[in-house]
């Protein structure tokens, strides 16, 4: 089992980089809210994973807020990008 | 729970529901319990409590529900998503790991057939979770929705994704809609 | 380790596995709503798969119950977010054109506002 979490771990590591690489490159607001979410999809695989490996659930209520969360934000941001002038460029 | 549907045709937005749902305060009360992690009766009726809260400080514009809910539908419905998600999250890993250039990409419009807020809700919810469909923009007045589509390659394939959109309602409709909606349906499917 | 462990370990697996191709096609993809679709990939059936994996390891009800909570809200949230995105950056005219082969929306929205 320990194993496989630090292959999974591993994994997650270099989509977390990859993720972060898209963030900073943009080049548009929303690509970055696109990479925020997987970037929030990666950190509740990771909890998980941390979760599935020492047998605890102390975690867990901090993935749901990350599932609630996430949603939020990127709503808020969509609706921004929709009103706000051409300040961004896209 | 049904509502009176006369007024309520798509087109025009319903006003508010004031009083209690008792779906809506069942729903928020289980979210609740699980939320805690563990049946208990304090549980059960802090959440009712709060799920009243909620209900009577944020109405919701009313869904109408005359439909019922057929087992074998929902269990092809529920089968079949699963399965697609399956196939088209494949797909999609396959896109993004093949060397060369990219497939081309189409947004394409689908006029759903039925006209219930309900139905293109839950079309649109369940063809945007498959990867490889996105739904852009919605047309709640001729329930039309405009995807976007990854991958394709040629006119046949627009065609293909076209089909699977109208094939997905038509799950929805099969596992909700009651007699005399499923019968209005497909009979409007024939002239097509 | 029992049945349990081994099932729990290939869903962990696959959906790690999905988060990190996801993750190429987020680089690799040429445009905005390309990418969404890769980043559909990790935030259903990846973390699906992750949650199973989760609930067969710690196998305790309250546990799963907490995990069927954010699957839910999951499911439940992120095709909205996805058409919020997606609508902003088509309205806004963040979508490459050359990278489409059909494109039924824009003579829509034309139409719409000439009425």
């Amino acid at each position: 089992m320990t194993v496989v979490i630090w292959v999974c771990a591993a994994m997650l590591s270099i989509a977390a980089v990859l993720v972060l690489t898209r963030m900073a490159v943009g080049p548009t607001m929303l690509n970055r809210v696109v990479a925020m979410d997987v970037l929030i999809a990666i950190v509740v695989a990771g909890l998980g994973l941390e979760a599935a490996l020492n047998r605890h659930a102390t975690t867990l209520p901090i993935l749901v807020v990350l599932s609630l969360v996430g949603f939020v934000g990127s709503v808020s941001v969509a609706r921004f990008a929709t009103h706000d002038d051409k300040g961004e460029g896209s | 729970m049904s509502t009176d549907t006369s007024n309520d045709l798509p087109g025009d937005v319903p006003s508010r529901r004031t009083g209690v749902q008792w779906p809506m305060l069942i729903g928020l009360t289980v979210v609740w319990v699980l939320l805690w992690g563990g049946l208990s009766v304090a549980n059960v009726v802090s959440g009712l409590v709060v799920a009243v809260i909620v209900t009577l400080v944020f109405p919701l514009p009313p869904i109408v529900f005359g439909g019922r809910l057929r087992v074998r539908g929902l269990a092809v419905l529920i089968g079949r998503f699963v399965v697609e998600l399956m196939v088209a999250s494949v797909q999609v890993a396959g896109q993004a790991l093949r060397l060369g250039r990219q497939p081309l990409n189409a947004v394409i419009e689908v006029d759903l057939r039925s006209h219930s807020d309900l139905y293109l809700t839950l079309t649109a919810e369940l063809l945007s979770l498959v990867p490889g469909s996105l739904v852009v923009e919605v047309r709640r007045s001729t329930s039309t929705l405009f995807l976007h589509v990854l991958g394709v390659r040629n006119e046949a394939d627009v065609e293909e994704a076209r089909r699977r959109a109208l094939l997905q309602e038509e799950r929805v409709m099969r596992a909700l809609a009651s007699d005399e909606e499923l019968a209005a349906y497909l009979s409007e499917g024939v002239g097509r | 380790m029992n049945w349990f462990d081994i099932v729990s370990a290939a869903c962990l697996l696959a959906g790690c596995a999905l988060s990190l191709i996801a993750a190429i096609g987020l680089i690799r993809f040429p445009d905005l709503l390309s990418r969404m679709h890769a980043g559909t990939k990790p935030q259903v059936l990846g973390l699906l798969f992750i949650l199973v994996g989760v609930g067969l390891r710690l196998r305790d009800w309250s546990d799963v119950g907490m995990l069927l909570a954010v699957a839910m809200f999951q499911l439940m949230t992120a095709p909205v977010a996805a058409h919020m995105v997606g609508r902003a950056a088509y309205r806004r005219g963040a979508v490459r054109r050359d990278t489409l082969l059909v494109d039924e929306l824009t003579p829509a929205l034309e139409a719409e506002n000439r009425d």
